[in-house]
């Protein structure tokens, strides 16, 4: 797992038949060496904090705002699909968004720090819909000195 | 996901894409992407595991190492710990259910709520150890939820539980309460488990499963089209037939 050719049959062909996006160059920023490094996370999960409000249907580009020291109990997964396990993160949050892992390397000097607000947005949203909000954010990004992101799935 | 890193980058951020699936992140061609060869919904390998979740982002932060790219695809080299997904470690769920009735217009909701009686010891006995839960998604109590869904058997609800929310999106949220609360309540003892054996559990072996399979079907026809999309795309997962 996970290539293609694991899955079940019906979820290879909703996958091979997602319309991906293309681009016609790849931007390239110089990662900042180790210690200079102020690492966000940002997820597509559907993560969102306990009382505020959930993603919505239709709302794809919105995203949440997950501050460091968010309690991991308070986070929640809202996302659309069924089609991928959530036990896991029932267990435990870092295999989501493994904010206190981040916190550990910050300690040990892995890296240099880590960001003062991390983000999720809803995943199964066309890419295109994304780019407002995630220019926006990366105005965010900056402001907190962050000049690495870390992007994870479900 | 890697559509993200394209645009961050472009503003000036340098990115890493932890991509679960391989071929999306070959096509898209995200600036710099860890291949981990996990499940879905599990980028970091697994629950619980400090260690190997550290490994992969080490791994991921290492790409953004200056020694190539642009467009870095590497693979992560480990599979995760734990059980497959589809593996059997002989896992049982704590509670035993007798079979249930699920004839007459009554017995659904009234075995529905006998079940979820029978889990909530479970269920307290995951919060005292894991000191949280994932239930919270409808603003619905769990038992109000169930009722809810289950009430989608004799009629549609035309009024909805929670103020400004569509009917939809209430029945999306409750099923996605009860299915945590079963989760949670069935994997509160620790040992080994896979989460294959946890899905088929829910939709072949209990109860609720039925009566979401069964909501499901009878939306399917839902005058609401946006009732119609959550049977049809959100309710069922598709090594479950959905």
């Amino acid at each position: 797992m996970v290539r293609l050719a694991d899955l079940v049959e019906s979820e290879q062909a909703h996958l091979r038949a997602l319309p991906l996006p293309t681009y016609e160059t790849t931007p390239w920023v110089a990662g900042p060496p180790g210690p200079e490094r102020r690492v966000a996370l940002v997820t597509t999960a559907g993560l969102n904090l306990r009382g505020e409000q959930p993603f919505r249907m239709g709302a794809g580009a919105d995203y949440r705002v997950i501050p460091a020291m968010t309690d991991g109990a308070d986070i929640l997964m809202n996302h659309v699909s069924v089609n991928f396990d959530r036990t896991g993160f029932q267990d435990d949050v870092n295999v989501v968004l493994p904010l206190d892992r981040l916190k550990e390397m910050a300690v040990d000097g892995e890296i240099g720090s880590v960001a003062a607000y991390h983000y999720s947005f809803m995943g199964a949203t066309d890419p295109a819909m994304l780019e407002p909000k995630a220019r926006e954010l990366a105005g965010m990004l900056k402001g907190d000195g962050v000049n690495a992101v870390i992007l994870t799935p479900v | 996901m890697c559509g993200l890193a394209h645009f961050f980058e472009d503003e000036g951020i340098a990115t890493v894409v932890v991509a679960l699936v391989r071929e999306h992140a070959e096509a898209i061609r995200a600036p710099r992407a860890l291949w981990v060869p996990f499940e879905l919904g599990r980028p970091l390998g697994a629950p619980n595991e400090a260690a190997f979740q550290r490994k992969v982002l080490t791994a991921a932060l290492e790409l953004l190492d200056p020694s190539e790219g642009p467009v870095v695809l590497r693979d992560f080299p480990e599979d995760a710990p734990g059980p497959k997904a589809e593996e059997a470690t002989n896992w049982v769920c704590p509670v035993s259910f007798p079979a249930s009735d699920l004839e007459g217009p009554e017995a659904p909701a009234a075995a529905l709520a006998r079940e979820i009686d029978a889990l909530a010891p479970w269920y307290q006995v995951s919060l005292d150890e894991r000191g949280r839960t994932r239930v919270g998604v409808s603003s619905m109590g769990v038992p109000e939820a169930a009722q809810f869904v289950a009430g989608f058997l004799d009629q549609e609800p035309a009024s909805r539980p929670v103020p400004d929310q569509p009917v939809s999106l209430a029945l999306k949220d409750a099923s996605a309460d009860l299915m945590s609360f079963y989760f949670e309540a069935a994997t509160a003892q620790p040992g080994r488990k896979s989460s294959g054996e946890v899905e088929r559990w829910f939709w072949t072996g209990t109860t609720a499963g039925q009566v979401l399979k069964d909501v499901r079907l009878k939306c399917l026809d839902s005058a609401d089209d946006k009732v119609k999309f959550v049977a049809a795309k959100l309710m069922l997962p598709k090594t479950m037939g959905g």
